[in-house]
Protein backbone atom coordinates (compact mmCIF):
# COMPACT_ATOMS: atom_id res chain seq x y z
CA UNK A 1 0.00 0.00 0.00
CA UNK A 2 1.19 3.52 -0.79
CA UNK A 3 0.28 6.66 1.16
CA UNK A 4 0.78 10.26 0.04
CA UNK A 5 -0.08 12.92 2.60
CA UNK A 6 -0.75 16.55 1.70
CA UNK A 7 -1.39 19.18 4.34
CA UNK A 8 -2.58 22.77 4.23
CA UNK A 9 -3.87 25.04 7.01
CA UNK A 10 -4.66 22.26 9.45
CA UNK A 11 -6.44 20.11 6.86
CA UNK A 12 -4.53 17.02 5.80
CA UNK A 13 -5.43 14.47 3.15
CA UNK A 14 -3.82 11.05 3.14
CA UNK A 15 -4.30 9.42 -0.25
CA UNK A 16 -4.14 5.64 0.16
CA UNK A 17 -3.57 3.30 -2.77
CA UNK A 18 -3.48 -0.49 -2.94
CA UNK A 19 -4.76 -3.12 -0.52
CA UNK A 20 -5.25 -2.93 3.25
CA UNK A 21 -4.70 -6.16 5.14
CA UNK A 22 -2.96 -7.08 8.38
CA UNK A 23 0.42 -7.09 6.58
CA UNK A 24 0.12 -3.67 4.93
CA UNK A 25 -1.73 -2.02 7.83
CA UNK A 26 1.40 -2.13 9.97
CA UNK A 27 3.47 0.28 7.86
CA UNK A 28 0.42 2.45 7.13
CA UNK A 29 -0.15 2.80 10.86
CA UNK A 30 3.44 3.90 11.44
CA UNK A 31 3.37 6.43 8.60
CA UNK A 32 0.03 7.96 9.59
CA UNK A 33 0.85 8.08 13.31
CA UNK A 34 4.16 9.79 12.64
CA UNK A 35 2.36 12.44 10.56
CA UNK A 36 -0.41 12.98 13.14
CA UNK A 37 2.00 13.32 16.05
CA UNK A 38 4.39 15.64 14.21
CA UNK A 39 1.89 17.80 12.29
CA UNK A 40 -1.14 17.75 14.64
CA UNK A 41 -3.69 18.49 11.89
CA UNK A 42 -7.21 19.64 12.82
CA UNK A 43 -8.68 17.22 10.29
CA UNK A 44 -7.13 14.18 8.67
CA UNK A 45 -9.05 12.78 5.70
CA UNK A 46 -8.17 9.29 4.58
CA UNK A 47 -8.90 9.30 0.84
CA UNK A 48 -9.68 5.64 0.16
CA UNK A 49 -10.72 5.94 -3.49
CA UNK A 50 -7.54 4.10 -4.49
CA UNK A 51 -8.00 1.22 -2.05
CA UNK A 52 -8.98 -1.88 -4.03
CA UNK A 53 -9.24 -4.30 -1.10
CA UNK A 54 -9.76 -4.02 2.63
CA UNK A 55 -10.54 -6.59 5.29
CA UNK A 56 -11.19 -5.94 8.99
CA UNK A 57 -7.54 -4.90 9.40
CA UNK A 58 -8.64 -1.65 7.75
CA UNK A 59 -11.23 -1.16 10.48
CA UNK A 60 -8.49 -1.41 13.09
CA UNK A 61 -6.40 1.05 11.09
CA UNK A 62 -9.23 3.60 10.92
CA UNK A 63 -10.31 3.18 14.57
CA UNK A 64 -6.74 3.54 15.80
CA UNK A 65 -6.16 6.73 13.79
CA UNK A 66 -9.51 8.13 14.91
CA UNK A 67 -8.48 7.56 18.53
CA UNK A 68 -5.10 9.23 18.02
CA UNK A 69 -6.64 12.19 16.16
CA UNK A 70 -9.12 12.65 19.00
CA UNK A 71 -6.34 12.54 21.59
CA UNK A 72 -4.53 15.24 19.57
CA UNK A 73 -7.67 17.41 19.46
CA UNK A 74 -8.53 16.74 15.83
CA UNK A 75 -10.88 14.50 13.88
CA UNK A 76 -10.63 11.82 11.22
CA UNK A 77 -12.71 11.48 8.08
CA UNK A 78 -12.89 8.74 5.47
CA UNK A 79 -13.38 9.85 1.89
CA UNK A 80 -14.58 8.03 -1.25
CA UNK A 81 -14.29 4.34 -0.36
CA UNK A 82 -15.20 1.95 -3.19
CA UNK A 83 -18.35 -0.18 -2.85
CA UNK A 84 -16.60 -3.30 -1.53
CA UNK A 85 -14.81 -1.25 1.11
CA UNK A 86 -18.06 0.49 2.09
CA UNK A 87 -19.61 -2.90 2.85
CA UNK A 88 -16.82 -3.71 5.35
CA UNK A 89 -17.14 -0.22 6.89
CA UNK A 90 -20.91 -0.66 7.19
CA UNK A 91 -20.56 -4.07 8.81
CA UNK A 92 -18.29 -2.51 11.45
CA UNK A 93 -20.71 0.40 11.98
CA UNK A 94 -17.80 2.77 11.65
CA UNK A 95 -19.98 5.61 10.36
CA UNK A 96 -21.14 6.06 13.97
CA UNK A 97 -17.72 7.37 14.99
CA UNK A 98 -16.08 8.55 11.77
CA UNK A 99 -17.58 10.76 9.06
CA UNK A 100 -17.64 8.92 5.73
CA UNK A 101 -18.22 10.85 2.52
CA UNK B 1 -18.85 -34.54 -1.13
CA UNK B 2 -18.64 -34.37 -4.94
CA UNK B 3 -15.73 -32.14 -5.94
CA UNK B 4 -15.59 -30.64 -9.45
CA UNK B 5 -12.22 -28.95 -8.97
CA UNK B 6 -9.83 -28.30 -6.13
CA UNK B 7 -6.54 -26.65 -5.25
CA UNK B 8 -4.51 -27.09 -2.09
CA UNK B 9 -1.91 -24.67 -0.90
CA UNK B 10 0.45 -24.96 2.06
CA UNK B 11 2.14 -21.79 3.15
CA UNK B 12 4.18 -20.58 6.10
CA UNK B 13 2.38 -18.23 8.47
CA UNK B 14 3.96 -15.08 7.06
CA UNK B 15 1.78 -12.00 6.87
CA UNK B 16 2.98 -11.45 3.30
CA UNK B 17 1.05 -14.62 2.41
CA UNK B 18 -2.29 -12.95 3.20
CA UNK B 19 -2.26 -11.35 -0.25
CA UNK B 20 -0.93 -14.58 -1.79
CA UNK B 21 -3.94 -16.47 -0.39
CA UNK B 22 -6.30 -13.87 -1.86
CA UNK B 23 -4.58 -14.09 -5.22
CA UNK B 24 -4.89 -17.89 -5.18
CA UNK B 25 -8.60 -17.83 -4.38
CA UNK B 26 -9.22 -15.17 -7.05
CA UNK B 27 -7.38 -17.20 -9.70
CA UNK B 28 -9.32 -20.34 -8.84
CA UNK B 29 -12.76 -18.78 -8.60
CA UNK B 30 -12.53 -16.74 -11.78
CA UNK B 31 -13.29 -19.97 -13.72
CA UNK B 32 -16.84 -19.78 -12.35
CA UNK B 33 -17.36 -16.26 -13.70
CA UNK B 34 -18.44 -14.79 -10.33
CA UNK B 35 -19.85 -11.31 -9.89
CA UNK B 36 -17.50 -8.59 -8.64
CA UNK B 37 -19.32 -8.68 -5.29
CA UNK B 38 -19.07 -12.46 -4.94
CA UNK B 39 -15.36 -12.41 -5.70
CA UNK B 40 -14.82 -9.54 -3.26
CA UNK B 41 -16.78 -11.37 -0.52
CA UNK B 42 -14.80 -14.58 -0.88
CA UNK B 43 -11.42 -12.81 -1.06
CA UNK B 44 -12.28 -10.85 2.09
CA UNK B 45 -13.41 -13.96 3.99
CA UNK B 46 -10.24 -15.86 3.01
CA UNK B 47 -8.08 -12.91 4.04
CA UNK B 48 -9.77 -12.87 7.46
CA UNK B 49 -9.33 -16.61 8.01
CA UNK B 50 -5.66 -16.62 6.96
CA UNK B 51 -4.95 -13.53 9.08
CA UNK B 52 -6.58 -15.20 12.10
CA UNK B 53 -4.32 -18.22 11.63
CA UNK B 54 -1.24 -15.97 11.49
CA UNK B 55 -2.16 -13.52 14.26
CA UNK B 56 -3.98 -15.82 16.67
CA UNK B 57 -3.24 -19.44 15.70
CA UNK B 58 0.51 -18.99 15.46
CA UNK B 59 0.80 -16.01 17.74
CA UNK B 60 4.47 -15.45 18.57
CA UNK B 61 5.40 -18.63 16.72
CA UNK B 62 5.27 -19.84 13.15
CA UNK B 63 3.79 -22.80 11.35
CA UNK B 64 2.02 -23.99 8.23
CA UNK B 65 -1.39 -22.84 7.02
CA UNK B 66 -3.29 -25.14 4.69
CA UNK B 67 -5.74 -23.56 2.29
CA UNK B 68 -8.14 -25.75 0.32
CA UNK B 69 -10.45 -24.25 -2.28
CA UNK B 70 -13.06 -26.42 -3.96
CA UNK B 71 -15.70 -25.97 -6.59
CA UNK B 72 -18.73 -28.08 -5.73
CA UNK B 73 -21.81 -28.84 -7.85
CA UNK B 74 -24.39 -26.06 -8.03
CA UNK B 75 -21.72 -23.34 -8.29
CA UNK B 76 -20.83 -23.66 -4.63
CA UNK B 77 -17.40 -22.59 -3.39
CA UNK B 78 -15.89 -24.43 -0.43
CA UNK B 79 -12.94 -22.95 1.47
CA UNK B 80 -10.98 -24.55 4.28
CA UNK B 81 -8.24 -22.77 6.23
CA UNK B 82 -6.38 -24.94 8.72
CA UNK B 83 -3.60 -24.16 11.14
CA UNK B 84 -1.83 -26.32 13.70
CA UNK B 85 -1.41 -23.48 16.17
CA UNK B 86 -2.55 -22.85 19.71
CA UNK B 87 -6.25 -23.42 19.11
CA UNK B 88 -9.21 -21.50 20.52
CA UNK B 89 -10.26 -21.95 24.13
CA UNK B 90 -13.80 -20.65 23.70
CA UNK B 91 -15.04 -20.60 20.10
CA UNK B 92 -18.35 -18.96 21.00
CA UNK B 93 -16.54 -16.09 22.69
CA UNK B 94 -14.01 -15.80 19.85
CA UNK B 95 -16.88 -15.40 17.38
CA UNK B 96 -18.47 -12.53 19.27
CA UNK B 97 -18.17 -9.27 17.32
CA UNK B 98 -15.40 -6.99 18.63
CA UNK B 99 -13.83 -9.74 20.75
CA UNK B 100 -10.08 -9.88 20.20
CA UNK B 101 -7.06 -11.24 21.99
CA UNK B 102 -4.71 -8.97 20.03
CA UNK B 103 -5.79 -5.37 20.68
CA UNK B 104 -2.14 -4.26 20.62
CA UNK B 105 -2.10 -5.12 16.91
CA UNK B 106 -5.31 -3.12 16.44
CA UNK B 107 -7.29 -6.24 15.62
CA UNK B 108 -10.91 -5.11 15.51
CA UNK B 109 -12.39 -8.44 16.54
CA UNK B 110 -14.53 -8.53 13.40
CA UNK B 111 -12.82 -11.34 11.51
CA UNK B 112 -15.47 -14.00 12.16
CA UNK B 113 -18.28 -11.44 11.70
CA UNK B 114 -16.94 -10.63 8.24
CA UNK B 115 -16.64 -14.33 7.36
CA UNK B 116 -20.21 -14.97 8.56
CA UNK B 117 -21.62 -11.98 6.70
CA UNK B 118 -19.80 -12.48 3.42
CA UNK B 119 -20.17 -16.27 3.15
CA UNK B 120 -23.29 -18.46 3.34
CA UNK B 121 -21.95 -20.93 5.90
CA UNK B 122 -19.14 -20.81 8.43
CA UNK B 123 -17.90 -23.57 10.67
CA UNK B 124 -15.05 -23.35 13.19
CA UNK B 125 -13.48 -26.41 14.80
CA UNK B 126 -10.61 -26.05 17.22
CA UNK B 127 -8.65 -27.96 19.82
CA UNK B 128 -6.42 -26.19 22.28
CA UNK B 129 -2.81 -26.99 21.48
CA UNK B 130 -3.69 -28.65 18.19
CA UNK B 131 -5.04 -25.93 15.94
CA UNK B 132 -8.09 -24.51 14.24
CA UNK B 133 -9.98 -25.35 11.06
CA UNK B 134 -12.28 -22.79 9.49
CA UNK B 135 -14.64 -24.01 6.79
CA UNK B 136 -16.76 -21.68 4.67
CA UNK B 137 -19.17 -22.13 1.80
CA UNK B 138 -20.76 -19.73 -0.61
CA UNK B 139 -23.16 -20.47 -3.43
CA UNK B 140 -22.61 -18.28 -6.45
CA UNK B 141 -25.54 -16.86 -8.38
CA UNK B 142 -26.57 -18.73 -11.50
CA UNK B 143 -25.08 -17.48 -14.75
CA UNK B 144 -27.09 -14.64 -16.24
CA UNK B 145 -28.98 -13.91 -13.03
Amino acid sequence: MKIDIKSEKGMAIAVLKGEIDHHSARSAREQLDSFIINMQPDVLAMDMSGITFMDSSGIGLIMGRQKLMKECGGRLEVHSPQDGIRRVLKLAGIERIVRIT
Amino acid sequence: MEILNEIRISMPSLSSNESAARAAVSSFIVQTDPTVEELSDIRTAVSEAVTNAIVHGYRGTSGIIELVIRLLPGREIYIRVKDSGCGITDIKKAMEPLFTTAPEEERSGLGFSVMESFMDRLSVRSKVGQGTTVTMRKKLAAHGS
